[in-house]
């Protein structure tokens, strides 16, 4: 099963600048790379952050301000970024995981408005005009970005290596921690496991993870603005690891896939493309709630 | 296994195929067997009424009183949702570029959208005329060889209304601003004004973004005594402050309220009754002159509203564009941008609009003020026109700009 999708993910990930449009690829690897990471706390940890927009906005700002004004390379602005999105993240992550449920997600929503304001008010953000005019540079100082091909391959460079990161992460020992700390977090302390902590190390590689993906599409994009840090941001990726399956490897990334291409495709409807989606939640939500992936698991696993 | 990687060869030859079909011969000077148009507009949110599908409409009309086509090709026309997301837009003026030959992207509310898809465009040569963001760092800063400022700017409208009203009599001024770069900038350009003209500025408080209880705020205000109460905001920040102004009964008293970013829309939305003797500037109202009617009675038979000045842009915009493409013999950007910077625009929406070489098309501004419920005489009877702000007073000069291409 699981090998279908690792083949499919690859083979269509390196096919996919010839057969879709390279800067829509792009698009999409960004956003599945943020769901995974979002899905490793939602999914894994049971943990729902409704924050994560300040970790994917606020690394995609930095990585901007770096290669622009500062002329860092592309991979040094990314890196600095996510970075920065690390740094965000423990300092989140040790406020909001004292509480649990609602309140984690109230904390986490408020942290990040805070960083919503910062990037309007702050001189180098450019307010609501957003930061403009990114430049892509040269990877490693040879390959020249700006070509669509090299950018993807980048981009899915580094949508791969984020991608097995958090599968590591979740197939380790301490993917393991997770799980019972999601199952049941009482008897994952009274086995002595450090739950905070645990929790902890969950949200900061959520977070650099979200980051990272903030920070590439800073670069593809060659802009930040402030639709990265606002709230509807943080519903979205939401939305797509819901509709994806939540708690599924791959489910984000069909997730991701869904929502970026109905959005980009039914942008003639207008104001309906917002019921249309609104109406898919709900049918997610009330009819298959383990998401795309998580159905079609369950599906293949009762015949076999 | 070996025949549907037979099929899948197959798939990806067509594919190839087809796109290397669409690059098209360049017969004619023109670059494609058409020219076509985008309207990259927000369809769905808060700016749908400013512009929207309206703009589609206005862009349509534009091309069929052309004629349907320019140099013997058709015209084309597109839209989009760009949902207030500039990485939407920038995608889909991308696709336009490269895949659909687009030769001028229009409408582009909301200022991070402008910005994005006039660099883009610029660097693909095409030309972009923005109606729709206000946003003055597209003709400073930013500016791009192909990108033309159109309607109006953060700079134009609160200044037209400083000047006019100053000259009106209205010398003492406190400010409500938006707290945020863009408020400021609002606030900065209207008071340097004022106080040019010998008024005085006695005061101001700053409201963070989205306030909804503009209470205490305007209770300074009032305190103050000022002439006039002038909103450095936007949107809802400005509608709110409106309501609460007039449950105050600020004007009734005696205070003028200017408003630095208002539109017909908002009039409309906010009601004759509380909107009454609000200030401001605008670029175009219907019914303004005799052509502007006409053509305002006409779009309001296809859209069922009058159009606002960004709808009335878009137009004018769409109907320059291929005046130049039918003058320049091509629908080459140098070329076109060329024709366009020397023409003098005379329609129903501008006198003598002068497209400068940072992309700022300038033009006479009219201070209008909100009619009172009684002098109204129908739906759309809202604004009478106070003064006009000539094209020169109303924008940056040429010698004032930051705009980096004059340097050459």
């Amino acid at each position: 099963m699981n090998r279908i999708f690792w083949v499919l993910l690859i083979g269509l990930g390196l096919a996919a600048p010839f057969l879709i449009y390279p800067v829509f690829a792009m698009k999409l690897l960004c956003f599945a790379l943020f769901a995974c990471a979002f899905n490793l706390l939602l999914g894994y940890v049971g943990l729902l952050s409704f924050g994560h927009a300040a970790f994917f906005g606020g690394a995609a700002y930095i990585t901007g301000h770096v290669v622009k004004v500062w002329g860092f390379p592309p991979l040094a602005g990314i890196l600095t970024g996510t970075l920065f999105a690390l740094v965000l993240g423990a300092i989140f992550g040790k406020l909001a995981i004292r509480r649990q449920g609602i309140y984690f997600a109230m904390i986490t929503l408020a942290l990040a408005q805070i960083i919503y304001f910062l990037s309007l008010q702050l001189e180098f953000t450019g307010g609501e005009n957003g930061l403009q005019g990114i430049p892509r540079g040269q990877l490693f100082g040879v390959i020249d970005l700006s070509q669509p091909l090299a950018m993807y391959y980048t981009v899915f460079a580094i949508f791969m290596i984020g991608f097995l990161i958090i599968y590591r992460a979740i197939h380790s020992p301490f993917g393991q921690v997770l799980t019972a700390i999601r199952e049941n977090e009482p008897r994952a302390i009274s086995l002595g496991y450090n739950v905070d902590r645990f929790k902890l190390m969950a949200f900061i590689l959520s977070a650099t993870l979200a980051g990272t993906a903030g920070a590439t599409k800073a670069i593809v994009f060659q802009f930040a603005s402030l639709t990265d840090v606002h709230w509807p941001m943080s519903g979205e990726v939401v939305l797509m690891t819901l509709l994806g399956g939540m708690g599924t490897l791959f489910g984000p990334v069909v997730g991701a896939t869904a929502i970026v291409a109905m959005y980009n495709e039914l942008s003639a409807m207008g104001s309906w493309i917002n019921v249309i989606i609104g109406g898919i939640f709900v049918v997610c939500v009330l009819t298959f709630r383990r998401g795309i992936v998580g159905e079609l698991a369950r599906l293949l696993r009762s015949r076999s | 296994m070996k025949r549907m990687l037979m099929a899948a060869t197959c798939g990806l030859t067509m594919i190839l195929a087809s796109g290397a079909s669409t690059a098209q011969d360049e017969s004619q000077g023109l670059s494609s067997d058409y020219v076509k148009v985008g309207v990259l507009s927000d369809m769905s949110g808060v700016y749908k009424a400013l512009e929207g599908p309206g703009a589609v409409v206005a862009a349509q009309m534009a091309i069929d009183d052309f004629g349907g086509s320019v140099l013997g090709k058709p015209i084309k026309l597109v839209s989009s949702d760009h949902q207030n997301k500039p990485a939407v837009a920038s995608s889909t003026a991308r696709q336009w570029i490269d895949r659909e030959n687009v030769d001028m992207i229009t409408g582009l509310d909301n200022s991070a959208v402008g910005l994005a898809v006039q660099g883009l465009a610029s660097d693909k040569g095409v030309i972009t005329m923005n109606t729709g963001s206000g946003t003055t760092e597209l003709t400073e800063s930013q500016c791009t060889e192909y990108g033309i400022h159109y309607v109006y700017d953060t700079y134009s409208l609160p200044v037209g209304t400083a000047t006019a009203i100053v000259k009106n009599g209205g010398e003492t001024w406190f400010f409500i601003t938006a707290d945020y770069a863009f408020g400021h900038s609002l606030e900065d350009n209207t008071s340097m004004v004022v106080e040019n003209l010998g008024g005085k500025v006695v005061g101001g408080v700053e409201a963070p973004l989205g306030t909804t209880d503009f209470a205490s705020y305007l209770i300074q205000a009032k305190a103050s005594g000022a002439d006039v109460i002038a909103l450095a905001n936007a949107g809802s920040d400005t509608v709110n402050a409106i309501k609460q102004a007039n449950s105050f009964g600020i004007v009734e008293q005696g205070q003028q309220m200017a408003g630095m970013l208002v539109f017909l829309t908002d009039v409309k939305a906010l009601g004759l009754e509380t909107a009454q003797g609000l200030q401001f500037t605008t670029a175009f109202y219907w019914d303004r002159s005799d052509e502007a009617r006409k053509w305002s009675q006409r779009f309001f038979e296809k859209h069922g509203a009058m159009p606002t000045m960004v709808q009335a842009g878009v137009y004018s915009a769409t109907l320059s564009y291929l005046e130049a493409v039918k003058k320049a013999g091509t629908d080459d950007a140098d070329a076109v941008r060329e024709v366009l910077g020397d023409m003098t625009i005379n329609d129903m929406f501008v006198q003598g609009g002068d497209i400068l070489p940072n992309g700022l098309m300038t033009h006479d501004m009219y201070l209008v003020k909100a009619k009172s419920p009684e002098q109204s005489e129908g739906p759309w009877d809202l604004l009478e026109v106070v003064a006009t702000i000539p094209g020169e007073k109303a924008f940056i000069p040429l010698s004032e700009s930051a705009c980096q291409l004059l340097d050459k």
